[in-house]
């Protein structure tokens, strides 16, 4: 850092887009840059009042807390959790909203990670559970949590959404809700578990099976078709996140991982795999994941999560304190494979400038982007739109609408679910005190 | 791959330590199609997986006003609060249409999703002649089926809904 040579000077902070937007390079890995301009700043009046004298707050003073053996966040992070739809598991689904806006990084803490239950949480002993493989395969086999610890491993990195994550932006009017009441049904982990194609190598595949289905151990026995193809690409038997075993949220003992795949897909508890010859048309492909278009016609089989980014800071919920420096971030993903690029614009998308990932950037996983971004304290609209390596681009929301529809009166309920695999842009309004909307631009 | 058989691949693999197949463990244990039986529940839209057994809309009448009409509402309408009606149009006209019974491609979805999910409080508990006969009154309150007509293995997968030639498939080439 102290020999950097003159040709890695950083750009000078220079506006790179409408309404303040700077280049991305001065970000990575150069805070004594920005440092720098942050003195510049107040050498421009842009920064607070001096700092007050220090003194010894009071846990500074005495011995702390004892340490527990399975630790929780800070008593003053009592307000970073998932928001519920059905705190009182009624006879109904739950839904637990991941709080985007609250948090920073890629990985989703096991805790605030997502959870859509249809029938509530089974209380699975991981002794007695198993998974059944059989249909349209040589040898029909079962394997237990314990078999399947001793086969090879892998560890990857990937999303899973609901395919009705984002739904409320199909109305015709924007909802006032934060990034977690509408983008809450997805969350990213680090996932460790068994290739399927390794289990369906010791079955033996018929070549008449083009299918599989997957089921699961809860009570509604929940199942999904899945192409065969899928199977053998990169599903998963999951048995760890983040490093620790499932949460029973997301499908403890074990559930079928299918990245890029609408989250319902990825069956939790998966207890029956079975192999056919054609599609089961569960309960969930052929109603709730079949979508209604414009012309009349509905699609079957959307499986994949298409290329999305929505910008976390800042956004609903939080306010800007005054004009200065700021961090945009935000994530974007794509179930067909890495970001290549996401942009950013403060103007409601007349400019755009290239935001700066973080890396690494993995496939079919969150990858954190960041823009700096000097506001003067006018009112700006802040967007960001992602690219993917297969060449897919997130829609701007006039040519989604154009395609998918919207609703013919507002959407006033944040759980309300008008159709399925919004992925176009989101927009928050900034005004002259600070204070941010969620608007269409 | 699709070719081999497991058993004796494994065999081999013990045997010759190299082969491709040394590389999986080989611990999935035997078993046959008649000791899946309990899970083995999913009917299939050609008919595939459909249990015996036949059920009327007089005879699934009862039975949905016992055990189905406290959610869904009585005569298929008006459920209760966060429910689904079992009946509804078989017109889709707005991205956000509620989707009822008629939306199926399939009425064997309709027998399925019941014979492994519901009741909800106590699933997995009619027995094949009350899926049918549930099936059959469902379908007749929708007036797809007529009141008297009988729904068992071989006539169930013949029912033709009225939504099955809206749907296309987004993207064939994943499949």
């Amino acid at each position: 850092m102290s020999n950097r040579k003159s040709r890695n000077q950083p750009p000078p902070m220079e506006p790179v887009a409408g309404n303040g937007l700077l280049d991305r390079r001065a970000l990575l890995g150069r805070g004594i840059i920005l440092a720098g301009t942050a003195a510049a700043g107040a050498a421009s009046g842009l920064t607070s009042a001096a700092a007050e004298p220090l003194k010894n707050d009071p846990w500074s003073l005495e011995m702390g807390a004892v340490v527990p053996p399975y630790q929780v966040p800070s008593r003053f992070e009592k307000d970073v959790i998932r928001t519920r739809s059905n705190p009182n598991n009624e006879f109904r689904n739950s839904h637990a909203r991941t709080p985007h806006h609250l948090l920073q990084g890629t990985v989703t803490p096991n805790g605030l990670f997502f959870t859509i239950s249809h029938s509530g949480l089974p209380d699975i002993d991981p002794a007695q559970h198993k998974l059944v493989i059989h249909g349209l395969v040589k040898q029909p086999l079962v394997y237990t949590v314990e078999s399947l610890s001793r086969y090879p491993m892998v560890t990857r990195m990937h999303f899973v959404e609901c395919s009705g994550n984002s739904a409320p932006m199909f109305s015709s009017e924007p909802l006032q809700a934060s990034a977690q009441a509408l983008h809450g049904l997805c969350s990213n982990a680090e996932w460790t578990g068994v290739l399927l194609s390794t289990l369906l190598e010791e079955t033996g595949i018929d070549p008449k099976a083009k299918w599989l289905l997957a089921e699961g151990a809860d009570s509604l026995a929940l199942h999904r078709s899945v192409p065969i193809k899928k199977a053998l690409d990169d599903a998963m038997i999951a048995l760890y996140q983040n490093g620790e075993r499932i949460q029973p949220g997301n499908g403890y003992p074990m559930r079928l991982l299918l990245p890029g795949y609408q989250g319902n897909m990825n069956v939790k508890h998966v207890r029956r795999i079975k192999l056919i010859d054609q599609p089961a048309m569960s309960f969930y492909e052929a109603k709730t994941y079949s979508q209604i278009l414009p012309d009349g016609k509905m699609w079957l089989f959307h499986f994949t999560q298409e290329v999305k980014s929505f910008i976390t800071h800042p956004s609903f919920g939080q306010s800007l304190k005054g004009p200065g420096f700021y961090e945009i971030s935000g994530i974007a993903y794509s179930g067909n494979g890495r970001i290549s690029k996401v942009a950013v614009s403060a103007d409601g998308g007349k400019s755009w400038a290239q935001a700066a990932l973080q890396e690494p950037v993995n496939p079919k996983a969150f990858t954190r982007f960041r823009m700096p971004w000097r506001w003067d304290g006018q009112p700006v609209v802040l967007q960001s739109r992602a690219w993917d390596e297969s060449g897919a681009v997130q829609p701007l929301r006039a040519e989604f609408v154009a395609a998918r529809g919207q609703t013919e009166k507002p959407v006033t309920n944040p759980l309300a679910f008008p159709n399925q695999h919004y992925n176009s842009i989101t927009s928050w309004g900034i005004d002259n005190t600070g204070g941010i909307k969620h608007v269409y631009a | 791959m699709c070719t081999r058989k497991p058993l004796l691949a494994l065999v081999l693999a013990v045997a010759f330590a190299g082969t491709a197949a040394a590389e999986t463990p080989g611990l999935g244990k035997p078993i046959s199609e008649a000791d899946i039986a309990a899970w083995n529940i999913e009917a299939l839209p050609d008919g595939n997986g459909l249990p015996p057994g036949s059920g009327t809309p007089s005879q699934g009448a009862p039975i949905y006003a016992q055990k189905c009409a406290m959610c869904h509402g009585e005569n298929g309408v008006n459920p209760a609060r966060g429910y689904s009606p079992m009946v509804g149009p078989a017109k889709f006209d707005r991205i956000d249409t509620f989707k009822t019974v008629p939306y199926y491609k399939y009425a064997t979805t309709l027998f399925d999703v019941i014979r492994r999910s519901m009741p909800y409080q106590m699933p997995k508990t009619l027995g094949n002649d009350e899926i049918y006969a549930l099936s059959a009154y469902i379908l007749s309150l929708n007036k797809i089926i007529g009141e008297n007509e009988m729904m068992d293995a071989k006539t169930l997968p013949q029912v033709k809904m009225p939504n099955r030639d809206n749907f296309v498939i987004w993207a064939p080439d994943k499949i």
